[in-house]
């Protein structure tokens, strides 16, 4: 039985107050526009993808499926997203602890760069190893000569995916560390615990829901990047096609078919991660909300 | 354990938070930092507890040299002011850490850590609640959480921050109490922060008054109440009046009238008068004494303040009078301080 002397906190609520509040007629115009719009763009897409995927009955579909070629791009696909999302997990629970607990030189420029695969295109994103592992760069002699493959190879297109999708992690976990702030530490600190203890029993403890959600957020997009993979990949059939580069190539040899079975897999991806999102969203909103900097 | 710091200062990117603070605490002792925002006190309680490493000077635990020691190795309770529970934890495992983090044969078996947490939470008089989660726990409790989480770890020195800063006027005279409690039953010492000078006065053995990075005075509350030894404590401790006034001939003068007190040997010259309000004698002629006129009439709890207007130059000091004196009803008032302290003008703050 709970104690009825004891307060327990619930978060504040919500709740639309009557000052802003609009009428009922303006209320249901806003959300049709909101409906209509999402339906439109994002839910009518999503169906004709299905639709497409099994359009030739579900022979074809796992037949298209079961390809030689489309199974090496499935293998491929979680292989590099294996690879890319552990690293950026590593290096975001790094960056947003060093920004969020330690005040340095350089703190608003590394906060920056961490936000600078947003801001480029993912074409560029890849351009920029092609110039730096390429043969004509300074390094691809060296690298030729070594029989190191980076381009059109393996190599390269987790380079391209991790660079594609550092910011993920670090971006969610930073304001939730910030709010945070070093209070908890500093108690596990003083009553003898080491860093890797304080890292292990208490911070991490507190960022795991965040953590999740910007792995989530991560893996998704490893998996799903196109633009940056495409520049590095050089596209060869069974060796280095990624899922979305496969399905391009589907696509432009015409077998819709096929492009939409493999493109069905990507968008199951995409909302398996929407209702684990949301099921995250829902139970730990709170710890979660305090981590969107409001 | 004995605790000294020695000619400690600290500075916060050049800017200084501590100049040249020296202070011995005694081995049993419960002893306030007390002072404004700003002045220093929580940078003091950090620096000994090793979150902070000072910029010169040195953090004496016994006689041993403790300013290179980090924070795990001085072995220090600490309470910080907003508890800084583990949520995620409940409370017999976050009074159980400091055990649990322990390396090879120091860290005690689980059944015992358990046992320790309930005997703690006793001692705090929170006994049963070992499974409840920091949340569903009220300010008060979290607090009494902390304080026996800080204590499992048989620390040294308990060091606290503001320890009641976040909770309500009624619990925290509670605490208050059972604090001083625990501290008799432990004999911890103990150290804490706190801008409440009620708190300090009524809970510490000494009160350590700091301003602007410096120690003021240190002293029992009788020291420092009735004998501050600075502008800034005088006005900081109690309540208290001023007015600018003139040392000449061993006597003291307000606007070139004499108020029948004798200067004792302070220097010739501008000074400012210090008393308390309620520490005054009415007079009925005025040949030597501070007169005013009655600007405003409060009243406040069991007395009644009055505001005067004094002098030539439209001073303005309050005294206290009892409420039914009926001096409050007269538009003019004379008194004379009972006990009064003179500080130079320069410094007065």
């Amino acid at each position: 039985m709970a104690d009825p002397s004891i307060q327990t906190y619930a978060p504040p609520s919500e709740a639309a107050t009557a000052a802003v509040t609009e009428s009922p007629v303006a209320r249901a115009v806003l959300m049709t526009v909101a409906f209509l719009f999402l339906g439109f763009f994002l839910v009518l897409p999503l169906i004709i993808v299905f639709q497409q995927a099994f359009a030739k009955g579900m022979g074809t579909y796992l037949s298209s499926l079961n390809d030689h070629d489309t199974l090496a791009a499935i293998r491929l696909t979680l292989l590099v997203a294996a690879i890319a999302v552990p690293l950026n997990l590593v290096y975001g629970v790094a960056a947003a602890w060093a920004i969020a607990k330690f005040e340095f030189k350089g703190k608003a420029f590394l906060t920056t760069l961490i936000d600078l695969p947003f801001s480029v295109s993912p074409v560029i994103s890849g351009l920029v190893y092609v110039l730096l592992f390429g043969a004509q760069s300074m390094l691809g002699p060296w690298l030729k000569a070594n029989g190191i493959e980076i381009l059109f190879a393996v190599p390269g297109i987790v380079l391209a995916t991790v660079f594609v999708t550092f910011p993920f992690v670090a971006r969610e976990l930073i304001p939730l560390m910030q709010e945070q702030g070093t209070g908890d530490e500093e108690a596990a600190l003083s009553l003898g615990a080491n860093g890797w203890q304080t890292f292990w029993y208490v911070t991490l403890p507190n960022i795991k829901w965040g953590l999740l959600y910007g792995v989530l957020l991560c893996n998704a997009r490893a998996m799903g990047e196109f633009g940056a993979v495409s520049v590095v990949s050089g596209h060869i059939r069974g060796v280095t096609n990624t899922m979305p580069l496969h399905i391009e190539i589907l696509y432009n040899e015409y077998n819709a078919a096929a492009a939409f079975a493999v493109a069905s897999l990507l968008a199951g991806l995409a909302l398996v991660t929407l209702v684990l999102k949301t099921i995250l969203e829902l139970r730990y909103g709170a710890e979660l909300a305090a981590t969107r900097g409001h | 354990m004995e605790v000294r710091a020695v000619n400690v200062r600290k500075e916060f990117d050049r800017f200084p938070a501590l100049h040249d603070v020296s202070l011995d605490i005694r081995s049993g002792e419960l002893i306030a930092l007390l002072g404004p925002s700003g002045s220093g006190k929580t940078t003091l309680l950090r620096l000994i507890a090793g979150l902070e490493r000072p910029t010169r000077g040195a953090i004496f635990f016994g006689d041993e040299d403790a300013s290179h020691r980090s924070i795990q190795e001085r072995n220090v309770g600490f309470v910080f002011q907003h508890y800084a529970l583990f949520r995620h934890m409940t409370v017999a495992d976050n009074i159980g850490f400091g055990l649990k983090v322990r390396h090879g044969a120091d860290r005690p078996p689980a059944r015992e850590i358990r046992r320790r947490a309930s005997e703690l939470l006793d001692l705090v008089q929170l006994s049963g609640l070992e499974n409840r989660y920091p949340a569903q726990l009220s300010g008060g409790q979290r607090q009494r959480v902390a304080l026996a989480r800080a204590m499992a770890i048989e620390p040294k020195v308990l060091l606290l921050d503001e320890p009641f800063g976040a909770l309500d006027a009624q619990v925290r005279r509670e605490l208050r109490r059972w604090l001083r409690d625990i501290h008799d039953a432990t004999g911890h010492t103990t150290v804490f922060v706190t801008h409440d000078q009620e708190e300090a006065l009524e809970l510490a053995d000494r009160v350590v008054v700091m301003s602007q990075g410096r120690i003021e005075q240190v002293g029992t509350a009788d020291d420092v109440y009735d004998t501050p030894n600075s502008p800034f404590v005088y006005g900081f401790i109690g309540d208290s009046s001023t007015l600018p006034v003139k040392v000449e001939d061993d006597q003291i003068w307000l606007a070139d009238r004499p108020i029948g007190i004798s200067a004792q040997g302070f220097a010739a010259g501008p000074a400012t008068l210090f008393f308390r309000p309620h520490d005054i004698e009415l007079l009925d002629g005025c040949s030597g004494c501070i007169a005013g006129t009655v600007v405003s009439s409060r009243r406040v709890a069991g007395t009644r303040r009055v505001e005067l207007e004094v002098g030539g130059e439209q001073h303005r000091v309050e005294i206290e009078l009892p409420v039914d004196h009926p001096a409050a009803q007269k538009s003019r008032v004379a008194f004379r301080p009972r006990k009064w302290k003179l500080f130079p003008t320069e410094t007065a703050s």
